[in-house]
């Protein structure tokens, strides 16, 4: 497998490290690194953290890192976590306020462990945290549930001083949204299989309206609506499709939710080289945060709406004859 | 009547799917079966996901339909708490 990680890789610009993954010859990675200057989103470092978890470690390449921002990559654990040494020595700065290494988490207790520790790791006041803590808990438990893989979710999370956003990264690679969401549905392909994950009250675990006695279907809809309150990016990529949430702009002073995840202001593709699993990014900024209980009766609008138009869906229709 | 303090179990973030289930089996189930009533203090509880929520109360509503609400009733929520509960009510009450 081939990655590379250009000089900014954002969720706004992800779509060309997307397109730089060559998932072919699984058995060997080969890290290439933008030459001046490399500035990512930790969605890409829990990618290719996720992509040399089950590899040889003398299979692993790095080419060597000249930018002096590649520092970065080495402070957050990505060389350590692949078992390879970058060459580069790092004035180990105290990580709180700043970010949360790349972490493995591959069962119930260590999340609990991991999402107590993670708002000092942050430095999070505690009305900011409580949208973290949430996108954590819930993505994070979607692997442990879904996923069917024993490497579990590969967390990672940086704070960015300059637009006061804290950015998330977790990513598996197990079954992935299509195959875990056609088990009870059926979706045509990757993309379908995305926004159907993405809309309220669809399960992969029941075909029925209220979902299972643990599943409601609800979980990717409420962190989507995270990121749309907050105007901010969210990313979920899985098989050859991605669908990317795109920030609302500012002049809209009233946020709507939508229970179609393609009437939002997003951006998807269909063709991107395969990914087996799931990679979700986000990005949650800390200025103005509107609160957490506007967010909640939106989302009660939102999914109460949802429900009825698929209950007026399944209406039999009078027969005229 | 039971009370069911959850912080003991959860703490002030109540997030694990598991733990829910097995209160809701264990205790919650129970309880109503012997037709008691079921108080859920969520004293001291600061936060909670609607994983959580559904998990704990969602089969409740599926089993006794909206007289499981009529047994049931939940103590010390904050805002917060209150409107992810209100959430999983209404949902699980509009379906067939």
């Amino acid at each position: 497998m081939k990655i590379h990680l250009s000089n900014s890789t954002f969720l706004g610009n992800i779509d060309p490290f997307l397109k730089s993954f060559d998932p072919s010859e699984k058995d060997k990675l080969d890290i290439t690194v933008n030459q001046k200057w490399v500035f990512v989103h930790p969605i890409a470092l829990s990618m290719i953290a996720a992509l040399g978890l089950p590899i040889d470690k003398k299979q692993i390449k790095c080419e060597q890192l000249v930018a002096r921002s590649s520092h970065y990559l080495e402070t957050m654990g990505l060389f350590s976590f692949l078992g390879i040494k970058s060459g580069i020595k790092v004035t180990k700065h105290e990580p709180t306020g700043r970010f949360i290494p790349i972490t493995q988490i591959k069962n119930s207790a260590e999340l609990t462990c991991f999402l107590t520790e993670i708002i000092p790791l942050l430095h999070l006041e505690p009305k900011q945290a409580e949208s973290i803590r949430y996108i954590v808990s819930e993505l994070t438990r979607n692997v442990l549930e879904h996923a069917q893989t024993k490497d579990g979710a590969i967390v990672s999370a940086q704070y960015y001083k300059k637009s006061n956003t804290i950015g998330i990264g977790i990513v598996d690679r197990g079954l992935g949204v299509k195959e875990t969401i056609n088990k009870s549905h059926d979706a045509k392909d990757d993309l379908e299989a995305l926004g159907l994950a993405l809309t309220p009250g669809v399960t992969g675990t029941t075909k029925k309206e209220g979902g299972t006695e643990l599943n409601a279907g609800a979980g990717l809809f409420f962190i989507k609506s995270i990121a749309s309150v907050n105007r901010n990016f969210f990313v979920i990529y899985s098989g050859n499709a991605m669908y990317k949430l795109l920030k609302n702009k500012p002049s809209r002073k009233n946020i709507m939710l939508h229970s179609d995840p393609f009437a939002d202001r997003h951006s998807s593709k269909h063709n991107l080289p395969y990914w087996q699993g799931t990679a979700v990014g986000i990005s949650i900024s800390l200025d103005n945060t509107p609160g957490f209980l506007m967010l909640l009766d939106l989302i009660r609008d939102t999914y109460a709406k949802a429900v009825k138009e698929r209950r007026k869906l399944r209406y039999r229709k009078p027969q005229f004859i | 009547m039971i009370v069911i303090n959850l912080f003991k179990s959860t703490g002030s973030f109540a997030e694990d799917k598991d733990l829910a289930r097995e209160l809701r089996i264990k205790e919650i189930l129970p309880a109503l079966s012997q037709d008691k009533k079921v108080i859920l203090d969520f004293t001291q509880v600061e936060f909670v996901t609607q994983s959580f929520i559904h998990a704990l109360i969602s089969d409740l509503i599926r089993k006794y339909n909206s007289a499981a609400l009529e047994k049931v009733q939940f103590k010390n929520c904050n805002n917060t708490i209150k409107k992810v509960i209100e959430i999983v009510t209404d949902y699980m009450q509009q379906i067939d």
